[in-house]
C-alpha cells in the first residue's frame, strides 16, 4: 500500500465519512487514494480556508473530529485561519496538508511554505510525517490527541513522495479515541461544597466546555438546587434554556446592564468550561470585584491563568458537576433572587419577548420562533453576530456554532454548509453580515453543488457594522474604511449560485416572506437590510470594567 | 550573566525529534516570557532530549510550566535551580 492509502484506510477506520478540501500537486497522490475509497465522500469548496470551516461545521455538530485537506504553499496558508479559529475555540479538526516531496523541503520550492512552522502556535499538535510507516502511529494518534482533554485541532503535513511510498504492515493499528479523564479530588469537591453553601450572592458562569462536554442539565440542576443565577459566555449560550427564569444571558462587553450589574454584586461564581476571556470579563482585575472564585476546566493552565482562583478544580465540568449535584445542601436565598429581580426592573432587558421585523432583535427571535428548537444557528461576525448572542431563543437543543475566540468574519457560510451535511435532518439557518458573507461567498457554490439545506439569513448595512459602531463611539465618529461604496446586489449573486432568494426591502408582509424563505429546502437567501445606525447595545469599550456600560437603557 | 532579577532552570525532558525545539521555544515567544539561555542535549539512545531553560522566576513561570506541560513532546517538566551554576560556567567559558 502506498502512505496515500495508507492514510485513506486509517481515516476509513476512524469513521471518517466525509472529507472537505482542494486538491494540488502536493496532494494529489492522497486525492488518487480518495477518489477510490467507497467510505469518505469528498466535498470539494472553493477555497480552502472553506474546506477547514466546513470540517469545523461538522466536527462542532457531532462533537466527533472531523477531517480537512489541503495542497502545500497556498493551500495550506489558506487552511490555516479555520485551523487557527479551531484553535481558539476547542474544535477537533484534523487537517492534513500535502507538502513537496522531502528531497525538496528546505530549497524554496515551487509552492514550500514551512506548514509545520507555522501551524505550531495555532495548532493543539502537529506532525510533518517523514516516511509512510510512521502513517500508522501518527494518524490514530491526531485523533487521540484532537479529542483527548481539551479538544483541539491537529495538522499533518505529508510530503508528496511519503504519499506515494509503499509500506508494509501486517495489521492495522487500533483506532485513535479521546482519553479518559482523571477523576477530581474529593477535597477540592468538599471545600466547593462548603464554599457554595456558605454563599450569599453566588452565580453560576457557563461556558463551551460546558456545552462540549454536555453538563448544561446537570449545571442547571445545581444552579436551581442552590438557587443561583446563570449567566454563560458567547460559546456557553445553550447550556440552559433562555427562558429559564435563572437565566440572565451572555455577560460581558454586550451582556445586559443587570447581567453585569449582577456579577458586580456577587460573592461566589462557579465557573465552569471558561477562560476569562477579555470579552467576557472587562478589565479582568475589575471583574467580580468581591467574589472568591471556584473555577471548573478540563485544561490545567486555563485555571489561574487570568484570575487566581480560590479554588481551581481540574476535571470535565460534567464529572465534577455530577459529583457536587448530591452533596449540596437546596437553598433558596431570597435576598438574592429578589436583588437579582430588582435589577432587572431597574435595567430592564433590551431583548423583544416576541419575534417581529422592526428591529434585528426582533427578527432573529422571530426567526428563532419559526426555526424550531433542534434548529442549528450559525453566525459570522460582527453585529449580527452579538444580535444572535443576545436575542436568540435558545434552548439546550438548539445548535450554536459561532466563532467566539478568533472571531472569523467568513466563517458563517462553510461552517453552515458542514453543518448541514452532518444533520442533513435539521434546519441549519446561518446569520450573516454583509461584510462577513463577502469573505466566503465563493462557498455559494459548495452549497449548490451538495445541495444543503442552508438559510443565510443576511442582516446587510452596506458597512462593517462594529467597526463602524466603534469608530463613532470612540474615534469620534470618525468613519474610515468601514462604510462600503458599492451596493453590492446579494440577491442576484446569490441567484447567480443557483440559490432561492428572498428579500424583506419593502415586503408588504414580511412575516409571509420570512416563513416562505424558511419552509424552502436547500440553500436560500433572506436579504434584511438594516439601518447602520443599529447599534449593539449596551457595550462595555473595549479594556474597560464591566460596570463601564454605554448605551442600551431601557425605559420600560 | 547579570542577576538582578530571581533566576531558575527549567528541567524539560523531551521526544527527540527536529520539531521539538521550536515547540518549546515557539511558546516561550509567544506569550511573550524570556529564557535567557537554553542547552539541549540528546539522552542516551537518542529517543529523549533533555532542554535546560534558564528563565526569570516570575509570578508568570507556573502558567508556563503549565503550557509545556500540554506539549505533546514534553514529557516532563521540573525545576532544577542548581542547574544554574551550569549556565554560569559556560557563560564563563563561551565569553572568553
Amino acid at each position: 500500500m502506498t502512505g496515500a492509502q495508507v492514510t485513506i484506510g486509517l481515516l476509513e477506520r476512524q469513521g471518517i465519512r466525509t472529507i472537505a478540501g482542494i486538491p494540488g500537486g502536493a496532494n494529489l497522490p492522497l486525492y488518487d487514494a480518495l477518489s477510490r475509497s467507497t467510505r469518505i465522500r469528498h466535498v470539494l469548496t472553493r477555497h480552502e480556508q472553506g474546506a477547514g470551516f466546513l470540517a469545523q461545521g461538522m466536527a462542532r455538530v457531532t462533537g466527533r473530529p472531523a477531517v480537512c485537506f489541503a495542497t502545500s504553499g497556498p493551500g495550506a496558508t489558506n487552511i490555516l485561519t479555520a485551523i487557527a479559529d479551531a484553535k481558539l475555540d476547542s474544535v477537533p479538526v484534523i487537517c492534513i496538508t500535502g507538502q513537496v516531496p522531502r528531497a525538496m523541503i528546505g530549497t524554496d520550492a515551487f509552492q514550500e511554505v514551512d506548514t509545520y512552522g507555522m501551524s505550531i502556535p495555532i495548532t493543539k499538535h502537529n506532525f510533518l510525517v517523514r516516511q509512510a510507516r510512521d502513517l500508522l502511529r501518527i494518524i490514530p494518534e491526531a485523533f487521540s490527541i484532537a479529542t483527548s482533554g481539551r479538544p483541539g485541532p491537529v495538522l499533518i503535513d505529508i510530503p508528496r513522495d511519503v504519499q506515494l511510498e509503499m509500506v508494509d504492515f501486517a495489521q492495522w493499528p487500533e483506532i485513535g479515541e479521546r482519553e479518559p479523564v482523571p477523576a477530581c479530588f474529593d477535597g477540592d469537591l468538599d471545600l466547593a461544597v462548603e464554599m457554595l453553601n456558605s454563599a450569599r450572592r453566588p452565580i453560576l458562569w457557563l461556558g463551551g466546555g460546558v456545552v462540549a462536554s454536555g453538563a448544561g442539565r446537570e449545571m442547571l440542576t445545581l444552579a436551581e438546587r442552590l438557587s443561583m443565577p446563570v449567566t454563560s459566555t458567547l460559546m456557553g449560550l445553550t447550556a440552559v434554556p433562555h427562558d429559564h427564569p435563572l437565566n440572565m444571558g451572555m455577560l460581558g462587553m454586550h451582556a445586559q446592564r443587570h447581567t453585569n450589574m449582577a456579577l458586580e454584586a456577587c460573592d461566589l461564581i462557579l465557573a465552569a468550561g471558561v477562560r476569562f476571556d477579555d470579552r467576557a470579563t472587562g478589565k479582568v482585575q475589575e471583574f467580580c470585584p468581591q467574589a472568591k472564585v471556584i473555577h471548573i476546566d478540563i485544561d490545567h493552565s486555563e485555571l489561574d491563568k487570568l484570575r487566581a482562583a480560590s479554588l481551581p478544580i481540574l476535571g470535565d465540568v460534567r464529572d465534577v458537576a455530577r459529583a457536587l449535584l448530591p452533596k449540596v445542601e437546596p437553598a433558596e436565598r431570597q435576598e438574592w433572587i429578589g436583588y437579582i429581580e430588582a435589577l432587572k426592573r431597574a435595567f430592564p432587558s433590551r431583548i423583544p419577548e416576541q419575534g417581529g421585523h422592526a428591529t434585528p432583535l426582533e427578527l432573529i427571535r422571530r426567526v428563532g420562533e419559526l426555526a424550531g428548537d433542534s434548529a442549528i444557528v450559525v453566525t459570522d461576525v460582527g453585529k449580527h453576530q452579538m444580535w444572535a448572542a443576545q436575542g436568540y431563543p435558545f434552548t439546550p437543543g438548539t445548535g450554536w456554532l459561532t466563532s467566539g475566540g478568533l472571531g472569523t468574519m467568513g466563517f458563517g457560510l462553510p461552517t453552515a454548509i458542514g453543518a448541514a451535511l452532518a444533520a442533513p435532518e435539521r434546519k441549519v439557518v446561518c446569520f450573516s453580515g454583509d461584510g462577513s458573507l463577502l469573505m466566503n461567498i465563493q462557498e455559494m457554490a459548495t452549497a449548490a453543488e451538495q445541495g444543503v439545506d442552508v438559510t443565510v439569513v443576511l442582516m446587510n448595512n452596506a458597512s462593517l457594522g462594529l467597526v463602524h459602531q466603534q469608530q463613532e463611539l470612540f474615534f469620534q465618529a470618525n468613519y474610515f474604511s468601514s462604510i462600503y461604496d458599492v451596493n453590492v446586489d446579494f440577491g442576484l449573486i446569490a441567484s447567480g449560485f443557483c440559490w432561492k432568494t428572498w428579500d424583506l426591502a419593502g415586503a408588504a408582509d414580511p412575516d409571509a416572506v420570512l416563513g416562505e424563505a424558511l419552509a424552502h429546502r436547500g440553500p436560500t437567501l433572506i436579504h434584511v437590510p438594516v439601518d447602520r445606525d443599529e447599534k449593539v447595545w449596551p457595550m462595555v469599550p473595549p479594556g474597560a470594567a464591566n460596570r463601564t456600560m454605554l448605551g442600551g437603557e431601557c425605559h420600560a | 550573566m547579570h542577576s538582578d532579577t530571581s533566576r531558575t532552570v527549567l528541567d524539560v525532558l523531551v521526544k527527540n525529534h527536529p520539531g521539538v525545539m521550536s515547540h518549546v521555544c515557539g511558546l516561550f515567544s509567544r506569550r511573550a516570557f524570556n529564557v535567557e539561555a537554553i542547552l539541549c542535549l540528546p539522552l542516551d539512545g537518542g529517543e529523549e532530549s533533555r532542554i535546560w531553560l534558564l528563565v526569570s522566576e516570575d509570578e508568570r513561570l507556573e502558567q508556563m510550566i503549565r503550557q509545556m506541560r500540554k506539549l505533546q513532546d514534553v514529557h516532563d517538566v521540573r525545576l532544577r535551580p542548581a542547574a544554574e551554576e551550569t549556565f554560569a560556567q559556560l557563560g564563563q567559558i563561551m565569553s572568553a
